[in-house]
């Protein structure tokens, strides 16, 4: 694939929504009318500095925008430490999302979306959640402007993430748990796209993550792209130099283009960490881009976890949020152009990363980020001293902590990190 | 043959002054061979076009009977290729019904564009109907259909606006598949007055290919109406649950039954 100029990747995508080969829509035609108008729609608002004023002040008041940008120091201490030649370590910095109102990146696209639906005259929303932190963060948007809210859970989520979804019955909504497929984030996926082609007069389908039909792609990346550009400045600010490496989890890819999207043009590495569940050769991980081939699912085209027949296989991983079979389309271009690069982390991983970051930082993260900071310390020391690499804490590992005690107590005999 | 053998059907349709039938079935439901037992009896029950589903593991606009359905075909080892070794069989008893292909795009995508469109010609397929591909992505797939003299199936739904039409007929050939509701497959149904009015204009924006009419009609009642003013009436769901509750026999009873009342309602 072409890559663009290296001063135009944040042009992207073209007027159809592409990104490269990646991208587009690809919904029925019932649908495609309402995503052309949500088009316009967005545009109009982007355009419109009172849309922007009305979001930033909810961004700060409401969110509790701008998240701090803290120097891990003990974190750093530990993978200086680690290093082979001792002490080759970069700064480790957590850009801290997991502090935002309901605890994770997810409202800042909510906050966003939810102000467009009200400007669409849309009187009813409808979302996609795995982790359940998208359903909790749009099931609070939703109390705070009195919208309907109804949140489409795979079964199996809506069984082990049981805080999360006490917290959305609180705020009022209406959980759907869905039993079709394996009951994850793409069987959710597919149950709201339902309801949204039955209900196209009312109906505002708020999508989780940088994935979707044009514009959801792109809508979303702008929304989250208030990370990145706060990391940046505050880096500035408190380094007076940018970061080296921009680090983030990567379910859908929201979190992540979100941080990566303001330094596209900078001289700056940008690494997603995929999840690779049981292990890449185990069949049973979330790692679409790495163990993935691109095709077409949920409007658009980009890497997926499927079979040689083009059936869409099953993603695995401890992380509800990060069990997506697909990946934002803008994260497949970036990925074969070579502007980002990504990885892995397995299940065992990422919990030994959880202990890690609780102990070392006094700070419980989410098993999602947990897998970006079971690669930080290998990345911090291909950095190298002086260095400083960001990471996007996207979100707090409260809602995980069931899960983390389920899944130490089937390893008692596992490496000493991992006792409790 | 291809799209002239759904040229000559139609056409046959008119001369009498009747609707079409279209049944629809799911390839390999619930197995290769009860599926072939169906497929090769429909024509002769009075099906007048054949939609032959192929599954997808993500079928996003089907209501529970076809996501059941194609669930099984799955359970029962299905694909893009089994679903073409299916047609072939078909055609090896039978080739005056048209038959097309209708799914979803990844299959068709993952088996490659130029690929498929030979094999499926070979087959004896006539046309292709793809829900989740919009006009706006169909120019690859329709480039590489054409010179197999394949129809690529255009939808329209009661979303699509008079500003929209011409952009969804564009390059449309065989009939276009009129989606009559706003919804998922066999759940609801239109109100018939409603239907008429939609199918003049689709076909006056088509240059007078035929129209078919589908989604939610499950009785012989409801073909009737939609059979006033629609060039085809199509039933999918209650063909595939009456298949799923009580086998092939069944479906073709109804099939019959069905097919009758399209044949009838301008009598
Ligand atoms: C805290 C957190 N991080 C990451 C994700 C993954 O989504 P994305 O890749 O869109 O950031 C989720 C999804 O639920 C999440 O809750």
């Amino acid at each position: 694939m072409n890559a663009p100029a290296a001063n135009t990747w944040s042009a992207y995508p073209d007027a159809r929504g592409r990104f490269g080969d990646y991208g587009g829509r690809y919904v029925a035609e019932t649908l495609m009318p309402l995503v052309l108008e949500l088009d316009g729609a967005y545009q109009a608002a982007k355009a419109d500095p009172a849309f922007q004023a009305e979001l930033d002040d909810f961004l700060t008041h409401y969110v509790g925008r701008p998240s701090p940008l803290y120097f891990a120091e003990r974190l750093t201490a530990h993978h200086a430490g680690n290093g082979a030649k001792g002490g080759g370590c970069a700064r480790i910095w957590f850009k801290r999302d997991e502090l935002n109102h309901t605890g994770a990146h997810k409202i800042n696209n909510c906050m966003g979306q939810i102000l467009l639906a009200r400007r669409m005259g849309r009187t009813r929303i409808i979302a996609e959640t795995g982790a359940g932190q998208h359903g909790v963060a749009t099931a609070t948007v939703c109390a705070r402007f009195g919208l309907p809210c109804v949140i489409y859970m795979g079964a199996t989520d809506v069984e082990r993430q049981k805080p999360n979804v006490f917290r959305m019955r609180l705020l009022g909504a209406e959980i759907v748990p869905v039993t079709s497929g394996r009951g994850t984030l793409k069987d959710a996926m597919n149950e709201a796209m339902r309801d949204w082609v039955t209900n196209v007069e009312d109906t505002y389908y708020l999508i989780g993550t940088a994935a979707g039909p044009h514009p959801y792609p792109a809508m979303v990346r702008d929304f989250q792209a208030v990370i990145g550009r706060e990391a940046r400045a505050q880096m500035l600010e408190g380094a007076g130099k940018l970061p080296d490496a921009c680090l983030a989890s990567i379910g859908g890819g929201s979190n992540a283009i979100g941080l990566f999207h303001p330094f596209l043009e900078d001289d700056v590495r940008l690494i997603g960490i995929e999840a690779a569940g049981h292990g890449l050769t185990s069949g049973q991980h979330a790692a679409s881009m790495t163990g993935g081939r691109p095709g077409v699912l949920h409007g658009n085209k980009t890497y997926l976890l499927q079979d040689e027949d083009g059936q869409i296989l099953d993603a695995h991983s401890i992380s509800a949020g990060l069990d997506y079979p697909g990946i934002g389309p803008e994260h497949a271009w970036l990925k074969d152009s070579g502007r980002a690069e990504y990885r892995t982390a397995t299940d065992l991983e990422a919990l030994a990363a959880f202990q890690e970051c609780a102990r070392l930082e006094g700070i419980i993260p989410a098993l999602e980020p947990a897998h970006a900071l079971a690669r930080v310390g290998e990345i911090a020391r291909e950095v190298g001293r002086g260095g400083d690499v960001v990471l996007n804490m996207c979100g707090r590992g409260d809602k995980d902590i069931y899960t983390v005690a389920d899944a130490l107590a089937g390893h008692a005999d596992h490496p000493a990190e991992t006792k409790l | 043959m291809s799209v002239a053998r759904l040229d000559a059907r139609f056409a046959l349709c008119r001369a009498e002054n009747r609707a079409a039938f279209v049944a629809y079935l799911m390839a390999g439901d619930p197995d290769a061979e009860r599926s072939l037992a169906l497929l090769c009896g429909l024509s002769v029950a009075g099906a007048d076009v054949i939609e032959l589903g192929f599954p997808f593991s993500d079928p996003m606009a089907e209501g529970p009977p076809i996501q059941r359905a194609s669930l099984r075909a799955l359970e029962a080892g299905t694909t893009l290729t089994s679903t073409l070794e299916l047609v072939r069989r078909f055609r090896a008893g039978e080739t005056g019904t048209p038959l097309i292909l209708m799914g979803y795009l990844n299959p068709v995508l993952s088996y490659g564009y130029d690929r498929f469109a030979a094999d499926a010609a070979e087959a004896g397929v006539d046309g292709l109907l793809v829900v989740d591909c919009p006009p706006e992505e169909a120019d690859d797939l329709a480039d590489a259909l054409d010179p197999q003299g394949l129809a690529l199936v255009r939808l329209a739904a009661p979303t699509t606006d008079a500003a929209r039409l011409p952009a969804v007929v564009r390059r449309a050939s065989g009939f276009v598949y009129y989606v009559s509701v706003a919804g998922v497959t066999g759940v609801k149904s239109a109100a018939a007055e409603t239907v008429a009015p939609a199918v003049e204009r689709i076909r006056a924006a088509a240059g007078g290919l035929p129209v078919a009419v589908g989604f939610g009609i499950r009785t012989p009642q409801q073909a009737a109406a939609v059979a006033q003013a629609a060039d085809a009436v199509v039933v999918g769901s209650a063909l595939v649950d009456t298949l799923a509750d009580q086998g092939v026999e069944a479906a073709l009873a109804q099939t019959s039954a069905l097919a009758q009342a399209v044949r009838n309602a301008r009598r």
